[in-house]
């Protein structure tokens, strides 16, 4: 499936006008959609529907609160697709364990280290850190970091 | 919390601890069995013993002073962690590398790939009771130590591209023992298929073992061997060249099944495509500086990034934030044993205790890379 039926594909489920293209020679990505947390098992079973592997799901600590970071892309044509969903602080966001089975550890791995809770997700527990540990260690106001900024600041014009 | 697991045990079901220091675990993964008898009814591998936390270090560190960190992540293709790192990060702050850097870091990374993968054959099959293939094989990796010894410094844990290029320069004998070595593997291959490719033990062990299919790959995102060897032809030299890979002329070898055999095949070949990029690389080495004048502190421009490298595992990726300045804000490793050794939770089940150490054994995970 190539990249313009991805797109299609997507712009069902979100409104187009969040979909971005973006250059792959340049920083990797093809596409790039801005996703409300509810559109995100929609946007999940689109990307199956288009024949996409879910490459990883990460986040990143912003002063406004944590942003999740879905990557799809295509084992038949390279298609890597980047979706960000921006969380307020203590927002949960739906699973798509049930659609993608990756994201069962995926998000796991999220929850150990940022804290952000997946609704309905089958087995949310610690995955790299101690079961007993009482901290999410990259939220930015753990440990040692450099710089604490907001979205704005990086992504704005 | 791992006790929710512990529901009460009928009479048949009871638990395993199969690791963490387990020697077919190759490293220090715990997989938590549950078994009927002598089959498997649920899996769970525990991970995380070996987690250092190089995503955190990252975000208090230079760009610069992270690059040991990358080749510590998995320890065996330490070279290719390496190279996609600064890969990467030249990619973004637009750093043009000398075309003789670009030809020594495949060569290096090469190698490195057939070091990984001549050690996964030896332990793969020592594992399931042949020793003696283990010992040809890393009689023959020694060499690659030996020579990757010479140009880097390290024997593992290579930290030896730099951005803009590479440590050191090539020097004669550098060639001369590669080219040595090339023709020695070769010459190895025939004993290989004989000790162990023709073996009937290994075959009734590998064959149709742990069938991991196009499906099952996509569904948990398995990448590398473990992906072609289910008949899709998805490598990311191929798929999104990076560094020099589009101008050498090599297969990707798939297979059909998907079960142990194929993986075990797929690997084999791919040592010798290896080979052919090193020895079309070695000819057409171009002379030149070896490294570019970069500046000090490396400084991106604002934005994510994404770069992918087939690593001897699967696709390697680093998504790096930066805030425009020298540290990075964010950086997110996509490490392919993540998915490879997730997807044992859905293909242990049903199966024998016997078979878990071939399908683990097949899968070759390197744990510190799952852990990170």
């Amino acid at each position: 499936m190539s990249l313009e039926d991805l797109k299609e594909e997507l712009s069902k489920v979100v409104e187009p006008a969040n979909i971005r293209s973006r250059q792959h020679e340049k920083d990797g990505f093809f596409l790039e959609v801005e996703a409300k947390a509810k559109e995100v098992e929609a946007l999940a079973k689109a990307a199956l529907e288009a024949d996409c592997f879910l490459e990883s799901i990460t986040a990143a600590d912003f002063t406004e609160g944590v942003q999740i970071i879905y990557q799809f892309n295509s084992f038949s044509s390279v298609s890597r697709t980047l979706v960000r969903v921006q969380l307020a602080r203590d927002e949960s966001v739906p699973t798509i364990s049930s659609i993608y089975d990756a994201a069962l550890w995926y998000e796991r791995e999220v929850f150990d280290l940022y804290g952000i809770r997946f609704d309905n997700h089958p087995d949310l527990r610690r995955i790299l850190l101690p079961e007993d540990a009482d901290f999410h260690p990259l939220l930015k106001d753990y440990g040692k970091v450099h710089a604490f900024r907001s979205t704005e600041e990086i992504y704005g014009e | 919390m791992a006790n929710e697991f512990l529901e009460p045990i009928t009479e048949q079901t009871f638990y395993l601890n199969m690791g963490p220091q387990h020697p077919s675990t190759h490293g220090v993964l715990r997989l938590f069995l549950k078994l009927d008898g002598e089959y498997i009814v649920e899996a769970d591998p525990i991970i995380g013993y070996g987690h250092r936390g190089h995503e955190k270090m990252a975000e208090s560190h230079l760009y610069e002073q992270f690059l040991p960190n990358s080749s510590r992540m998995d320890y065996l293709a330490g070279l290719i962690f390496n190279h996609g790192y600064v890969a990467a990060v030249e990619k973004m702050a637009g750093i043009a590398v000398p075309p003789r850097a670009e030809y020594i870091r495949v060569i290096c990374a090469e190698l490195n790939r057939i070091s990984s993968h001549l050690l996964w054959f030896g332990t793969y099959i020592m594992d399931l009771g042949g020793f003696t293939p283990f010992l040809y094989c890393f009689d023959d990796r020694e060499n690659i130590l030996d020579i990757l010894d010479r140009v880097s410094g390290s024997r593992l844990t290579y930290s030896y591209c730099r951005f803009g290029g590479v440590a050191r320069d090539l020097d004669d004998e550098f060639i001369e023992s590669t080219r040595k070595f090339i023709d020695r593997l070769r010459s190895r291959w025939n004993d290989y298929h004989n000790l162990v490719t023709k073996n009937v033990i290994f075959i009734h062990r590998a064959k149709d073992v742990g069938v991991i299919n196009r499906e099952l790959a996509l569904r948990f995102g398995c990448t590398g061997p473990i992906l072609r060897a289910a008949g899709v032809a998805y490598d990311i030299r191929r798929a999104e060249p990076y560094s020099i890979y589009s101008e050498f002329d090599f297969e990707i070898p798939t297979g059909t099944t998907g079960d142990a055999l194929d993986r075990y095949m797929v690997r084999l070949q791919e040592m010798e495509q290896s080979l052919r990029i090193v020895e079309q690389a070695l000819d057409k080495l171009p002379e030149g500086p070896f490294r570019a004048a970069v500046p000090h502190k490396v400084r991106p421009p604002k934005g994510d990034y994404y770069f992918a490298v087939e690593s001897a595992r699967g696709a390697l990726g680093y998504y790096i934030v930066s805030d425009g300045t020298s540290y990075p804000y964010r950086l997110k490793a996509r490490v392919p044993s993540y998915g490879n050794l997730q997807v044992l939770t859905d293909v242990l089940p049903g199966t024998l205790v016997a078979d878990t150490i071939s399908i683990l054994g097949s899968i070759d995970i390197v744990v510190p890379e799952v852990d990170r």
